[in-house]
């Protein structure tokens, strides 16, 4: 058994009465994509904004490729290699396509305290921002405004824009919300092919998508982990069927 | 040490902090509910103290120039609302800014034409023109006090107006969750008019009740206006609470300050040093303050909930 | 900077702008308006406020209602080193633009902790605070302000500040130079890095820049480069005053900064010739030209769909 690359703790959230996270315990192990569903208000937004360091966890310890980053910030846990993407899309509207991806190739080269040289004519950043745009579909959109893409290109570029910053692990919150049934495919085949370069931790509701890629499937209820492993055994609980698969 | 003259200038401090806390209330509703810079908020305790001494001088009676004053502020605040702010709820706080700045440089140009740069006085009673000693010594001139107990017999009706009564729940639901408020199929324009005029009544009664001392002159509300923007930041946005906590904290710190720097600089400093040095300290106390609660608590003492 | 930027209409009209500043000492004579060139300099030391409030407003999202306390800062040190004694330009500049950065990078460290309406009043706040200060200092003049015997001195044969063409010349130069200066910042890394976080700071931060290093930076930059500002005021005006770092006066720069067009490298150039005009216009007409500018700001913004800066793109400005 080797070493999981990220390990929650007890992991606690309480807003005020309402308990978001729930003494939480859990584990990806590298390589695999772990899904984590459950109904809505299970916490699962809140879990990754602690996971991110977007929020403060009240209690517990959050480990990632053999450190403590509990109390690391937000752009830290991203040079460590963790970085998420965003349930509500995120990206930098009045930026090009490329200017977006290239912003997160900036980060990984270092400071940007340079003030002279122009950015966007910087093959350094523009050409790895081109090779992942074109892996992901979205090449011949690099110079159109990202606020002008159609609502899957933009969940897209979400995924592309944390694909710059050469994480480890992917923490994806809800990569297909809003998407139709096309764009669900090609965004599934897409992650599916991501696979075997990065680790993922995936939210998601839908179903045909979780149950194609996860190779663990983890069950979140009011803050807590209420079955964990692997997809058809998930299929097959009672208890989970009962809170959340219904008749799906 | 002179307790006297400390418990005199408690009594001021504590004064200045009761005017800063009407000024600061209805802004913190008008922050935490309508998400609104209003700079303007400076331009309505000019208001009340214009209204208020032309009002005495027309009925011969300081009491009728408040009480009467009290419901043209109102209609103002309400007007002023209806006529321009509406349209800004929905701005961004740039278009706020600009707008509600443009309405400062109107009003103090038009107060200046109408009643001339020497202002308007407002003489007080006679019944309250006096001095009035405390036990232990401390004298306080009578109006002192009884602005005091005016400002906590609103700070309690306020607190009970919102604490109390369906109205103020809904204020306090807004101030937390605005969208909330709506879903829950309350007029919400209505409410955020009756908000506005009631922080317009309390920045007017704040101006009234003021100008006794200060006389009303055009201009006289900005100075408050910034203190009660520094109230707002170390209480807490949209908390009256806070509003109140912080007021009085900065009333107290403020006036006790300036007496009291100069007296504290000349134990290690030589004369001349310490009298420039002292206006200079004790000007900027207060945002030190502000600096220092900022350190530890950017969204103020009692931010509000869910931040 | 390629010339495609003069192609379009917005690029016409900057160089139009750009070339009224220029020539206006030659100008203002021929139309028997002498003091047509004392207002353009002044309205040129106005620009660079407001270039360096555009750097981090109209790119960096940071509405700091406490800009023009950097005007007053630059200036004082002006003053008060005069006052003392001290003529030489590259004692005074320096210090000027030091305090200027230092004070910048105090308010800033606090300031940038907050965002939206508390950072606004928090900006407010401490130009009240620096405005307070220098009323209370007796010994520079107070609320009279304090009046400066002589211009920076740079000990340079036929280069003296006394000279009118050469100062107009001079703030024209560095007028330019802001302008340039600001246009590569914006587009270098550190810029993507400034006008990303105003987009979105949270997604900046998840893919790993800590912002407030960042936006603290912006910040110091503006405050030295309004710093600069307040320096050849005091040059120009022979005289500072606390009435140079009041508020109305940072309503005023917004105000500028807005009208041009925020975050375009020339709008606050063209905000400034605007509102210089504006004023000097309308106070021809009456002493309280506030009376008519108040509601002029008031009808703007309201009517403006999606607010000045809506307007202002409608005239067909593509951001450069």
């Amino acid at each position: 058994m080797t070493e999981p690359i990220l390990k929650l703790v007890n992991l606690a959230k309480h807003f005020g009465g309402l308990v978001a996270t729930d003494n939480l315990n859990f584990e990806v192990e590298p390589g695999e994509l772990h899904a984590i569903i459950g109904p809505n208000g299970a916490g699962k937004t809140t879990l990754i904004n602690q996971i991110s360091g977007m929020m403060k966890p009240d209690g517990g310890q959050i480990l990632f490729d053999g450190g403590d980053i509990t109390h690391m910030s937000a752009p830290n846990r991203c040079h460590a290699g963790l970085v998420r993407s965003f349930q509500i899309t995120s990206i930098l509207k009045n930026f090009s396509v490329a200017e977006n991806v290239s912003l997160g190739i900036q980060a990984r080269q270092g400071h940007s305290f340079k003030f002279w040289n122009p950015a966007r004519a910087d093959t350094a950043l523009h050409d790895p921002a081109l090779e992942i745009l074109n892996a992901i579909g979205l090449g011949e959109r690099a110079e159109v405004l990202a606020g002008n893409l159609a609502h899957g290109e933009q969940r897209q570029l979400e995924i592309a824009m944390a694909l710059a910053t050469s994480p480890k692990m992917l923490l994806l919150d809800e990569p297909m919300a809003g998407m139709g049934r096309e764009d669900c495919e090609r965004m599934t085949s897409y992650l599916s092919s991501l696979k075997s370069e990065y680790t993922m931790l995936l939210i998601e509701h839908d179903m045909d998508a979780v149950f194609a890629l996860a190779d663990r499937i983890t069950v979140l209820v009011y803050g807590q982990a209420i079955a964990s492993g692997a997809p058809d055994d998930i299929r097959a609980n009672e208890d989970v069927r009962r809170a959340y698969l219904g008749d799906d | 040490m002179n307790y006297v003259l400390l418990g005199e200038q408690f009594f001021n401090g504590f004064q200045l902090g009761i005017i800063l806390f009407l000024m600061a209330a209805g802004l913190t509703l008008i922050f935490g509910i309508m998400d609104m810079v209003n700079l303007a908020h400076g331009t309505l305790y000019m208001f009340g103290g214009f209204f208020a001494a032309t009002l005495a001088f027309w009925t011969g009676s300081f009491v009728w120039g408040i009480v009467l004053a009290i419901p043209v502020m109102m209609i103002a605040g309400v007007l002023l609302d209806l006529i321009v702010l509406r349209t800004l709820y929905e701005r961004s706080h740039l278009d706020q800014v600009l707008a509600t700045f443009g309405l400062i440089l109107f009003f103090n140009e038009l107060f200046l034409i109408v009643y001339g740069p020497e202002g308007m006085a407002f003489p007080l009673p006679k019944a309250v023109s006096g001095i009035a000693t405390l036990p232990g010594g401390i004298t306080v001139p009578e109006y002192r006090l009884v602005i005091i107990v005016l400002g906590l017999l609103v700070a309690l009706g306020l607190y009970l107006l919102v604490a109390k009564t369906r109205v103020g729940m809904l204020i306090r639901a807004g101030a937390s969750n605005r969208e909330m408020i709506g879903a829950l199929g309350i007029n919400v324009k209505l409410l955020f008019t009756a908000v506005f005029g009631l922080g317009a009544v309390l920045a007017g009664f704040a101006g009234m009740i003021v100008t006794p001392i200060t006389q009303a002159q055009s201009g006289m509300g900005e100075d408050p206006l910034i203190l009660a923007f520094v109230v707002i930041v170390i209480g807490g946005i949209g908390s009256i609470r806070g509003a109140f906590v912080g007021a009085v904290i900065t009333g107290i710190i403020d006036t006790m300050g300036r007496s009291f720097i100069d007296v504290g600089l000349l134990t290690f400093l030589d004369g001349e040093a310490a009298e420039s040095a002292g206006p200079a300290i004790s000007s900027m106390l207060i945002y030190i303050l502000m600096a220092g609660i900022l350190a530890f608590k950017p969204q103020g003492l009692f931010p509000p909930r869910g931040a | 900077m390629s010339f495609d930027l003069i192609k379009t209409p917005r690029g016409a009209f900057n160089l139009v702008l750009v070339l009224l500043c220029a020539f206006m000492p030659f100008i203002a004579p021929a139309l028997g308006q002498d003091y047509y060139t004392d207002v353009f300099a002044r309205t040129m030391i106005w620009a660079i406020a407001a270039v360096s409030l555009n750097l981090i407003m109209g790119y960096g999202g940071m509405i700091s209602f406490g800009h023009a306390v950097y005007i007053g800062i630059g200036g004082y040190a002006v003053g008060i080193l005069t006052f003392h004694g001290i003529e030489s330009a590259y004692i005074q500049w320096p210090v000027a633009l030091a305090a200027s950065g230092l004070i910048a990078l105090i308010f800033g460290v606090i300031s940038l902790r907050t965002r939206g309406v508390y950072f606004i009043m928090i900006t407010l706040a401490f130009t009240q605070m620096v405005h307070f200060l220098s009323v209370s200092l007796e010994k520079y003049g107070s609320d009279d302000g304090l009046t400066i015997d002589a211009r920076s001195d740079f000990g340079i044969p036929f280069f003296d500040l006394n000279d009118a063409m050469t100062l107009y010349y001079f703030i024209f130069a560095l007028m330019m130079a802001s302008i340039y200066i600001t246009y590569r910042i914006v587009n270098s890394r550190f810029g993507m890095v400034i006008r990303g976080s105003m987009s979105n700071d949270d997604r900046m931060r998840s893919i790993g820049f800590p912002t407030y290093g960042y936006k603290l930076a912006a910040f110091v930059i503006a405050g030295v480069m309004c710093g600069l500002s307040g320096i050849l005021s005091a040059n120009l005006e022979d005289f500072v005053s606390p009435d140079m770092m009041s508020w109305p006066r940072s309503g005023d720069l917004i105000f500028m900064v807005v009208l041009g067009g925020m975050g375009t490298i020339f709008g606050p150039l063209g905000g400034a010739i605007v509102f210089w005009i504006l004023q000097e216009f309308l106070s021809n007409i009456t002493e309280h030209w506030h009376l008519i500018f108040g509601p002029f700001l008031v009808i703007v913004v309201l009517f403006a769909r999606g607010g000045v800066e809506g307007l202002i793109g409608q005239l067909g400005g593509r951001r450069d």
